[in-house]
């Protein structure tokens, strides 16, 4: 595998969520998202009723992954953010290391409030990531005991 | 690449669906929505052109179940087959954790199965994996055709080591969950391992 597992404890969660909910509540939007850069879906802040979020995690992945891939054939390293402005409702994406701040917002916000809270907010995520990043690899030394432990009867369970 | 959400208790993971344009690669993932129970999945996205040929790729979110107390999500994607579209195909093998590749068993498509199994391998390279070590099955296709060649031949002209085969008619159903099941239990037992 080319990347090191993302592995998240609770703690770090919480501390997450802390941010993507001050992170809504400054710049007044609807919802909130953090997505690692293969599409799953880390956190999630607001309300999320008619939403679905797995599916809207994939997409931004993807849209991201392709815009990437643009940047790079006009030798741009990659556009670190992306926004898509609809009649009502509008997407910011902002790339944070290996994760996607993704904040949905309506007309009670501005795209110019989103970009400055997500500023902030991004600062606060990257270091949180950080110290994922740095203690996943030794968590997983950790972590083997629990997923050895995974038994073929287990993994037949699944399918039963 | 595995995410592990200790706050969620979920294991999450990615498996795409490759092979030659037309192998029925939404196929595959349209009868596991259809077979699914609504509670354990979710929407089923497909970025297809105006006549339904994969354009970027189709997903769905498919929940298995719980293994020592931590839920298993799958992720199943496809790509879009064409071979003008290999830079799409590229980035969604971006952090794969399975794959399957859909060979057509037609004998007119032999070549482009043959063609989209080089450009997987070329392509995992790309992204820093080896086709050889990441979980991996091998799905013959369209076996009800009338052109359809002999397994074995398939087998012989396809099989890059001793990974799982299975025969398979995906619009019938048929082998659809044994390949989703043989790449699962792959990708599971890798967590047991790595």
């Amino acid at each position: 595998m080319t990347d090191t597992p993302i592995i998240m404890r609770e703690q770090q969660y919480e501390r997450i969520v802390s941010v993507l909910y001050r992170l809504r509540s400054d710049s007044s939007s609807r919802v909130v998202f953090l997505v690692d850069k293969n599409g799953q879906q880390i956190a999630v802040q607001g309300d999320v009723s008619n939403l679905d979020t797995t599916s809207l995690a994939s997409l931004a992945a993807g849209n991201v992954a392709a815009t990437g891939g643009m940047a790079l054939l006009i030798g741009e390293k990659e556009f670190p953010t992306l926004s898509h402005e609809g009649e009502r409702e509008s997407i910011h994406i902002c790339i944070i290391g290996r994760a996607l701040l993704v904040v949905v917002f309506d007309e009670r916000s501005s795209l110019g409030l989103v970009k400055l809270r997500v500023k902030q907010a991004s600062r606060d995520l990257a270091s949180v990531f950080e110290e994922i990043t740095r203690e996943s690899e030794l968590k997983r030394v950790q972590d083997e005991a629990l997923f050895a432990g995974i038994t073929d009867e287990d993994i037949d369970s699944l399918f039963n | 690449m595995t995410f592990i959400n200790y706050a969620s208790r979920e294991i999450n993971c990615k498996i795409v669906y490759y092979g030659p344009g037309l192998c029925g690669k939404t196929t595959n993932l349209q009868y596991i929505y259809d077979s699914t129970a609504a509670a354990s999945k979710g929407k089923l996205i497909s970025l297809a052109t105006e006549t339904d040929r994969t354009l970027f790729f189709d997903f769905m979110p498919l929940e298995l179940g719980s293994v020592r107390g931590f839920k298993t999500r799958f992720h199943l994607y496809t790509v879009p087959g064409q071979v003008f579209y290999d830079a799409s195909r590229k980035l969604i093998l971006k952090g794969v954790d399975g794959v399957v590749f859909v060979a057509d068993s037609q004998e007119e498509r032999m070549d482009a199965n043959i063609e989209s199994l080089y450009n997987l391998e070329e392509n995992l390279k790309a992204n820093g994996y080896d086709l050889a070590k990441i979980p991996y099955v091998l799905q013959l296709n369209k076996r009800d055709l009338p052109s359809a060649i002999p397994a074995a031949e398939l087998v012989a002209e396809l099989r890059r080591g001793d990974e799982d085969v299975h025969e398979a008619v995906a619009s019938k159903g048929v082998g659809v969950f044994d390949t989703l099941k043989s790449v699962a239990k792959q990708v599971l037992s890798e967590l047991r391992k790595s």
